[in-house]
């Protein structure tokens, strides 16, 4: 049976990336399991916050990688076989920038969307003991569907993309018409995939909070996501430097 | 740090399927891991077999694939090192044993995150399955080389086996990347998260550490293979110019223009060098403990083998270009390759000579287990030694794909990390089935695997100081190699030997599983937390208790204890230090 007890701050590194100046989430005894039997979620958050970052420094090697690869390939010269002589074949891509800039700000809210989903969940979660007594009441009220609006925003983004995509090819630069669209497709779409999977974890919790699955579990799937989400901002923030500064 | 009951949220299965096909217990991953590797390792060990009977007699006609043409030959190479490399010495090192004993090593319950553990393991069997297909396709394996370098491995027009044998062997390759970066993961965070209470990182078994780091490695490098791999795919699918620069083929201008071939050796051998740590850093770990189990002995310099083993992960990533001395790389580069490279004969030797220092003075139990450990570092020797040669552009030039490369690399990541996995297999066998394996099998197959492995690899060296070349299908017409037969005849020999030796191995296997005497708790008065547990150990691994840990992982011949070893849960008294 769940106890009323003051939430309790849980020492755990911060390992998401951005939204800095967060707290901690409290909730949850801090300790090893809780003695009455129900699963402690307090240290499944913090596991799945290392996990989390740990996955994400494998993403950022895949990035890492891609980008030596791109730093590499536009320094080569290229054999032209008419001249004879070696010329440099990287062509700038002529990026949409104005659609670009319109999905990197979808996405930026989408970002501050998730963050607040997260705070919303966490809140929740703290009171969940609280409102687990009968009788006490804290004044039902679902709030501002934050996830939803991730998710949508999430979704504008992917679409906003693909609609770029769209527009290079209007403009001439196919996947394979030039090392550098190559790159532009390549960097764009790993990122679309990534945040696409992130866009899945998202319905998740959403499917979650209708089969009546504890707060607490939701949050902390919630929680991760957002960091995560925050992580294929900062990213894109990265790719979308590396095309436009580096074109 | 913690451990408690909430990561073990599934309960103990009862069906078959959720038991023993698709099970969330690191236990039975883990022998699904390890059986894996085992059909894996007979696969490729076929593969060598017919390799070698092929360059001693060329015109031979041989079971399942005829006689075999020069592309026959380079298909069954390619197959052989990939499957080698990725199913056998990556996966059941790591994915076997280390999935097995981490986390009851550490006093967990069981992996940090069961699920992805699952995900881990039937996406390498997909793997598995994925590159076999490669044989039954059209125009059948690859033979670009397990390293698949570009433009032979990027265009599907330049041999046979390049066209969907080539995609699906590089599709398997990126499956298996996942795989192991989920694996990495579930590793690291176990580690980090779920030791036992008084499991500090200093009283952690020098497997764990083995094991731990191996997965930083396998974090850090299966990345950037995956992204090389995808490159690799659209540059042979979609028409990109990553690896591809202007070539003709068949008289043929491809399409492509501008990219570079090297940079695929870049990344490949970024990932390519720290593969080899992963496939050997296990290897150590199981040495270092078995040497001071069976020597009765405190490990010498626990610090020291720690520090030693991180020292090598780290340097790993550093000397990836000492694959790349004849790719016309500036010698300046080439230098500090070097160096590197000679760097980790540091780390190397004093993970030597602490074994060494372990073993002198011990009161040494010869058993299996032990034979094998000494194996191993023998191996690792023999095969290090020749590491230096190959570090030094000079010699790598007269040397660099002549079969002394070939036989370096066989013996120091080759059969070096199988005789960790002999080593393991024979040590672990009670914890995992209960009952004890034949030893007087267990020693035949030694003896004759030693020296058997010995007579295959050792003679390479001067194979290759003479200039036979490596990939070649075949030597019978070359007039300045016709001495070298004779040699290479002999070495065919004792690969049919050493290869049959295995089944006595096979059998002693399964011939103990179900009839080899019951083996105790504790059968080599070890000292690690798998030791305190059942035989085989619960669904939990620890009957619902949870360990505390008092002592280091190697405390044999404590002075003033009751007997010559005290186990890492007893109580914190029953020794003077």
């Amino acid at each position: 049976m769940a106890t009323l007890s003051s939430p309790v701050s849980i020492d755990v590194a911060k390992t998401g990336q951005g939204g800095g100046g967060v707290r901690p989430p409290a909730y949850g005894g801090g300790g090893d399991g809780r003695g009455d039997g129900s699963p402690d979620y307090g240290a499944r958050l913090r596991r799945l916050r290392l996990g989390l970052a740990i996955g994400l420094t494998s993403v950022t090697m895949i990035f890492v990688s891609l980008t030596s690869a791109y730093v590499v390939r536009r320094g080569l010269p290229t054999l032209d076989e008419r001249t004879n002589t070696y010329v440099r074949d990287w062509i700038p891509v002529d990026l949409p920038i104005t659609l670009l800039l319109v999905n990197t700000t979808l996405l930026l809210v989408s970002s501050i969307a998730a963050e607040l989903a997260r705070r919303q969940i966490t809140r929740q979660a703290a009171l969940a003991p609280i409102r687990s007594i009968p009788g006490v009441s804290l004044g039902e009220g679902k709030g501002f569907p934050w996830l939803g609006t991730t998710v949508v925003l999430g979704g504008g983004f992917l679409v906003g993309q693909w609609m770029a995509w769209r527009e290079l090819a209007d403009r001439g630069f196919y996947l394979a018409t030039s090392a550098s669209s190559s790159f532009v497709y390549l960097l764009t779409a790993t990122h679309a995939v990534h945040l696409a999977g992130g866009i899945l974890v998202l319905l998740y919790a959403s499917a979650v909070s209708l089969l009546h699955t504890p707060v607490e579990a939701r949050r902390v799937v919630v929680d991760v996501t957002a960091w995560y989400w925050h992580f294929m901002f900062l990213l894109w923030l990265y790719i979308f430097g590396l095309l436009w500064f580096v074109r | 740090m913690a451990t408690s009951a909430t990561i073990h949220s599934h309960a103990a299965p009862l069906g078959f399927i959720r038991k023993y096909i698709f099970s969330l217990d690191h236990k039975v991953i883990g022998l699904q891991y390890y059986f894996l590797a085992l059909v894996a390792v007979f696969v490729g060990m076929f593969l060598s077999l017919l390799m070698r009977v092929h360059m001693v007699w060329p015109t031979a006609v041989l079971p399942l694939v005829g006689e075999i043409k020069p592309e026959t030959y380079l298909q069954l190479m390619t197959m052989h090192g990939t499957i080698m490399v990725f199913f056998v010495l990556t996966t059941a090192p790591q994915g076997g044993f280390g999935n097995y004993f981490l986390p009851i090593q550490i006093g967990a319950p069981d992996m940090a995150f069961p699920v992805l553990n699952m995900l881990s393991f039937w996406t390498t069997f997909i793997a598995f399955v994925v590159i076999l297909a490669a044989f039954f396709v059209t125009g059948g394996a690859p033979l670009h080389g397990w390293t698949g370098y570009a433009p032979l491995s990027a265009l599907s027009n330049s041999g046979p086996g390049e066209q969907l044998g080539a995609d699906l062997w590089i599709t398997s390759i990126a499956i298996f990347c996942i795989a192991s970066l989920m694996g990495a993961l579930n590793f690291i965070t176990t580690t980090l998260d779920l030791r036992a209470k008084g499991m500090t990182m200093m009283r952690l078994p020098l497997t764990v550490w083995a094991w731990f780091v191996t997965a930083i490695l396998g974090l850090l490098a299966f990345g950037v293979l995956l992204s090389a791999g995808i490159l690799l795919l659209l540059d042979r699918n979609l028409g990109t110019s990553f690896y591809v620069p202007l070539v003709v083929v068949n008289g043929q201008i491809m399409g492509h223009k501008g990219g570079s071939p090297l940079l695929w050796q870049h990344l490949f051998w970024f990932f390519g060098h720290p593969e080899v740590y992963i496939a050997i850093l296990p290897g150590m770990g199981v040495a270092s403990q078995l040497v001071s189990t069976f020597s009765r002995k405190p490990i010498f310099g626990y610090k020291a083998m720690v520090y030693a083993i991180m020292a090598i992960g780290f340097l790993g990533f550093m000397v990836w270009g000492h694959h790349m001395f004849m790719s016309g790389m500036s010698p300046y580069t080439a230098f500090a390759f070097s160096l590197m490279t000679m760097a980790i004969g540091v780390p190397s030797a004093i993970k030597t000579f602490n074994w060494l220092g372990t073993i002198h003075g011990g009161r040494v139990r010869f058993q299996t287990p032990m034979l094998y450990a000494i194996g191993f570092v023998s191996l690792f020797v023999s095969g290090g030694l020749s590491g230096p040669f190959l570090a030094q552009p000079v010699l790598d030039i007269p040397l660099h794909d002549t079969a002394f490369v070939v036989g370096h690399f066989h013996l120091i990541m080759g059969v070096a990390a199988i005789f960790g996995m002999f080593a393991a297999t024979y040590y672990w066998f009670p914890k995992m089935f209960g009952r004890m394996m034949n030893e007087t099998w267990g020693r035949v197959h030694f003896v004759i695997t030693l020296i058997g492995t010995y007579c295959i690899f050792m003679p390479m060296h001067y194979l290759g100081m003479a200039g036979q070349p490596r990939r070649y299908s075949q030597f019978t017409e070359l007039a300045y190699l016709q001495h070298l037969m004779p040699l290479n005849r002999f070495m065919t020999y004792a690969a049919i030997v050493t290869i049959s030796a295995q089944l006595i191995f096979v059998l002693n296997l399964f011939w103990s599983m179900f009839k080899g005497p019951k083996a105790s708790d504790n059968p080599w008065e070890a000292t690690t937390l798998e030791w305190i547990t059942a035989t085989p150990p619960p669904h939990d691994n620890f009957g619902g208790h949870t360990p505390v840990v008092n002592h280091g992982p190697y405390e044999y011949g404590v002075p003033g204890a009751p007997r010559d070893y005290v186990m890492q849960t007893d109580p914190a008294t029953v020794a003077s230090h």
